[in-house]
């Protein structure tokens, strides 16, 4: 029962290594930038590229970078005059590229199931070419996403300062743009065109919940989206020994999903209680209110939270702070 | 490079926005080592003109020089420093202070390589003067409006430039911080760096002024010796706080998106 023995096993696992780390790259900054839903488009668009390649015979997936890479270009520069306020603009072009690409895999003669292996996934028939084609770009988009981070990093945080210290802001708003098309393209093949985006924003959301800077969320990211890829594709091989029909892009990003599902309520828990341990600021109470009887002794572990203030700590009991004055509690 | 070029110089300077002329023919000129206020009521085109200066607002007709380079032809970014009206460290993926501060040494690094211990160096004694080295490793989302405008100003400081253009740097911040952005000021201003910077108060930054110029509807209506708030807001100045209809005629003046405002709301509550 070793899956890991098959030839195409081996290209399926190599093309979700790639495409599992270097699809979050490309997540973080289009988080960064509030863009999470730009993979997704780019992945409609490059529909009408794959149904092209059909047409005319050629490899969909570099019909499909192509017309990606277009599609990317032509939502820098509706984004740029529209001044952020283009959403519209930019959901007509998704819905014309999922509109063309199946009126011309139609025209081609296709069927739609030769379509429905570039929407949802087919990575285990991905051939010898393929495997290369995607190793090479997406490593092409790791390199580039990681080496231009400094860059990357400081026109996504903000344009304008970027653009007084000298940076093309243009140009890098179009490479990232460029590198979501190729991305989406890369991950075609991994966990289909509707669910690129997932691979890419998923990882990035898993994250963040844990982490306090953006290296931290890009480096976790990209473990979370290697664990996702690479472990969706072996469990979906296991699982469909007994289920068959149990393809690998739903189970990569369910996978995905999962790890969010669990790392969501760890972050909202230490977000607040970060939060809730900011230090008081150091005045003097206005005036000395002791508390009434009190119930117990605040300690280490009495439960209540001790925040910082000035020279002691407060425990926060029921919205009062509770300082320790001799043998009594000060209201602060 | 010529030390007695002026540091900033704007001649016949005109900026329409929409259609609209903003700034009207304006003639500037700053000399190294000056302490400058753009001051004025809003809509009186002082921050356009700071935009204008950075080359952030293109100019329809005449030009803008800086360090004797026309704006067109200068590349010598590192040597200038800007902190842009309000914090836009909004984004949707936790920044760290450090990360912030360090894309402002990003004019002085060389291509593809990583930060040396220069630039660490930089990135640190730039938290240490507007004090917030012990919060380098929090989230920028973390920390009130008052220190993410420090954290702005400390991006700037990273590159270590000549010549420092603040947009309202005391915009909403309350009376210690700008006690603390003011020291800052004063410290760059010891060691001989150019300040420009855009100021509706001036606050306690008052004393450190070598110049005050007044914008009134797009032009210049003083430049001389450092004037008292008050008297910027006198009948001369104008259009004063009860002329509103000028402000709604204008469209849009303050550069600030307003998405931005609900996240400082956001920022009071975590303040004890």
């Amino acid at each position: 029962m070793d899956v890991l023995g098959y030839d195409f096993m081996i290209r399926a696992m190599l093309a979700a290594v790639f495409t599992g780390l270097a699809a979050p790259v490309v997540g973080t900054y289009l988080v960064q930038r509030r863009l999470s839903l730009m993979g997704d488009g780019l992945g409609h668009v490059a529909v009408t590229g794959v149904a092209l390649g059909l047409l005319t015979n050629t490899s969909p997936t570099w019909t499909a970078i192509a017309v990606a890479i277009l599609g990317a270009m032509l939502i820098e520069v509706i984004r740029e005059r529209s001044n952020g306020g283009g959403d519209v603009a930019l959901a007509l072009l998704f819905y014309g590229g999922i509109a063309g690409g199946v009126l011309i895999t139609g025209i081609a003669g296709q069927s739609a199931s030769r379509l429905q292996e570039f929407l949802f996934g087919s990575i285990t028939t991905i051939s010898v070419d393929d495997v290369w084609i995607t190793m090479v770009l997406a490593a092409a988009v790791m390199v580039i996403g990681l080496g231009l981070g400094p860059q990357l990093f400081t026109v996504a945080q903000d344009q304008e300062f970027a653009k007084v210290a000298g940076l093309n802001i243009r140009a890098y708003n179009l490479l990232l743009a460029v590198l979501a098309a190729v991305t989406v393209t890369v991950a075609m093949r991994t966990v289909g065109l509707l669910l690129v985006s997932a691979l890419m924003i998923v990882p990035v959301a898993t994250a963040q919940q844990l982490s306090r800077s953006f290296r931290a969320t890009l480096v976790a990211a990209m473990g979370v989206g290697l664990v996702a890829s690479l472990g969706g594709l072996l469990l979906a091989a296991w699982a469909s020994y007994d289920v068959p029909g149990i393809s690998p892009g739903p189970t990569i990003v369910l996978l995905a999903l999962a790890m969010f599902a669990f790392t969501w309520p760890l972050g909202a828990w230490l977000r607040y209680r970060r939060r809730q341990r900011v230090p008081f600021n150091e005045l003097p109470p206005l005036a000395h209110h002791t508390t009434g009887e009190h119930p117990h002794r605040h300690g280490e572990n009495c439960g209540h939270a001790a925040v910082p203030h000035g020279d002691h700590v407060d425990y926060l009991h029921d919205g009062h702070r509770h300082a320790v004055h001799g043998e009594h509690y000060d209201e602060h | 490079m010529l030390n007695d070029d002026p540091v900033l110089q704007i001649v016949d300077g005109t900026v329409p926005i929409a259609g609209r002329p903003v700034l009207r023919h304006v003639d500037m000129t700053v000399q190294r080592g000056e302490f400058v206020a753009l001051m004025g009521a809003n809509g009186s085109g002082k921050s356009t003109l700071m935009r204008a200066m950075t080359g952030l607002r293109p100019l329809s007709r005449g030009s803008v020089a800086l360090f004797g380079t026309p704006l067109s032809r200068f590349r010598d970014w590192h040597r200038i420093g800007y902190v842009p009206q309000r914090p836009s460290a909004g984004g949707g993926v936790p920044t760290s202070v450090w990360e912030v501060v360090s894309t402002g040494r990003l004019t002085r690094r060389r291509f593809m390589r990583p930060l040396l211990p220069r630039d660490r160096a930089a990135i640190r004694e730039a938290l240490e003067v507007v004090g917030l080295a012990d919060r380098h490793r929090d989230g920028v989302a973390t920390l009130s409006g008052g220190q993410q405008q420090r954290v702005l100003i400390a991006r700037a400081l990273a590159g270590e430039p000549e010549l420092m253009l603040l947009d309202e740097p005391t915009a909403g911040v309350d009376l210690p911080n700008q006690q603390a952005l003011a020291s800052t000021l004063a410290t760059l201003k010891e060691r001989g760096v150019t300040v420009v910077l855009v100021a509706h108060e001036l606050g306690p930054m008052a004393p450190l002024l070598d110049r005050a110029v007044v914008m009134r509807d797009g032009q210049v209506a003083y430049d001389g010796a450092p004037l008292a708030d008050h008297e910027v807001h006198g009948p001369f100045f104008g259009p004063g706080h009860h002329h509103h209809h000028q402000e709604s005629v204008r469209p849009h003046l303050d550069h600030v998106p307003p998405v931005l405002s609900p996240m400082d709301a956001a920022h009071e509550e975590v303040q004890p």
